[in-house]
């Protein structure tokens, strides 16, 4: 075992954990935040998208231990209070989600999407949500949420 | 994933001395870490490059560029030093993977993997880089020595990558709709010492296309390697592409690199 400690939605954590723990299953089972959902588990789906120091990776392909001293932001960690993030409410107000099972990837992505690119088009939003997939393939609405949450955001 | 010890060590010396014969070192883990999770492979110890600052970060001098082992593709793709001296290699990494592999995955662990089928491969031949470990320095050339080898030994670590700045670059890839990964991609250069050509993809290595290195010495221009063929027999081929059309997208992207370089 070995010991990591990290900030998870603002809280500090610490546990003990076999090295070959991934971040996912960290978040999933130590944790119990099951807002972060393993859909293909082999880094192509971007379920898993977490964001480490403020970056987006696929945490079904970060070990645990990676992750130690890090600043860590799960699905959970994005609305402040009952107030949505910004990307969760356009997400909402313009069905950017069918069965919902990406919808915590995408996001997670979308969110630091908008912060590389502040007022992003169309194809761009295309183009960064490549590591995302929706099963099924309601990819119209998301971009327009993306859309409509980057304006909202200020960009 | 089968269990294994791990290690972060805070320096290249320290790395160096941990890495044991049955271990391996960890870079971005965007090949290794589906590898491990696949059972394709089993290690001892991993020993996490990620805690060593000194393995990180772009300079500029003297007309080279030199970006630390432990770089990221984000990084690169964005770096404003990369992007004014060679736009080339910033538009190759900002199209490696997608977003989130680009915020994890290094061009050391890329080019230590050395995937048939990886973009920087193809950026370090044609624009002449060296290659410099712990214990010495290496040309492109030199390095890349076939599938899925390198001339890195045992225990030997790729501290950073330095690139003389060309004339002219540009790469033009065509990705696998799936995974991204080049079905075919080629990397032009112009050099002070000449055209280089660098072909990813399309065989068990990357290699250079001669011919059409020697059209473009007397004519830089996309209609001077259109017509050239390459010798299929050595290509690669499985169910994304034949032989023979990756031997013919290598023409083609051959052209759209060279009419597209700046």
């Amino acid at each position: 075992m070995t010991s990591v400690s990290m900030t998870v939605n603002g809280k500090s954590v610490n546990a003990d954990v076999e090295p070959n723990t991934l971040l996912v299953q960290f978040i999933r089972e130590n944790l119990r935040l099951t807002g972060t959902h393993v859909g293909c588990d082999t880094s192509q789906c971007g379920a898993c998208t977490v964001h480490v120091n403020g970056d987006s990776v696929k945490s079904c392909t970060m070990l645990a231990v990676q992750a130690d001293g890090s600043d860590v932001t799960t699905i959970e960690g994005l609305a402040s209070g009952d107030d949505l993030h910004p990307m969760q409410t356009a997400f909402r107000e313009n069905h950017g989600l069918q069965c919902g099972f990406c919808t915590p990837g995408m996001i997670m992505s979308a969110v630091d999407l908008v912060k590389r690119n502040p007022n992003p088009t169309e194809e761009t939003i295309r183009k960064e949500l490549e590591g995302n997939i929706c099963r099924c393939t309601g990819y119209h609405n998301i971009v327009k949420s993306v859309k409509d949450a980057s304006e909202k955001m200020g960009g | 994933m089968y269990s294994f010890n791990y290690e972060r060590p805070s320096g290249i010396n320290d790395a160096a001395g941990a890495v044991g014969e049955d271990d391996k070192f960890l870079a971005g883990g965007q090949s290794y870490l589906p590898t491990l999770k696949l059972r394709l492979a089993q290690v001892d110890k991993l020993v996490d490059l990620g805690g060593i600052s000194d393995l990180k970060g772009i300079s500029v001098s003297g007309g080279e560029i030199s970006i630390g082992a432990m770089t990221t593709h984000g990084t690169v793709a964005t770096s404003s030093d990369v992007r004014s001296s060679i736009p080339a290699l910033a538009d190759m990494a900002a199209h490696i993977g997608d977003a989130q592999v680009r915020n994890r995955g290094t061009i050391g662990g890329s080019i230590a993997n050395n995937d048939p089928a990886a973009d920087y491969p193809s950026a370090l031949v044609a624009l002449n880089a060296t290659v410099h470990t712990n214990k010495r320095s290496i040309t492109a050339d030199d390095f890349f020595v076939d599938l899925f080898e390198t001339a890195l030994e045992d225990g030997e670590l790729i501290t950073k990558v330095t690139f003389p700045v060309p004339q002219k670059a540009a790469y033009a890839k065509f990705p696998n709709p799936a995974s991204r990964f080049a079905l075919v991609g080629v990397f032009v250069a112009q050099t002070t010492s000449g055209a280089r050509v660098a072909v990813t993809g399309a065989g068990p290595c990357v290699f250079r296309q001669s011919d059409m290195e020697a059209a473009l010495s007397g004519n830089f221009s996309g209609a001077a390697v259109k017509g050239i063929q390459t010798v299929a027999d050595k290509l690669n081929a499985d169910i994304h592409a034949s032989a023979d059309y990756r031997a013919h997208l290598i023409s083609v992207m051959a052209a759209r690199a060279v009419d597209a370089a700046s």
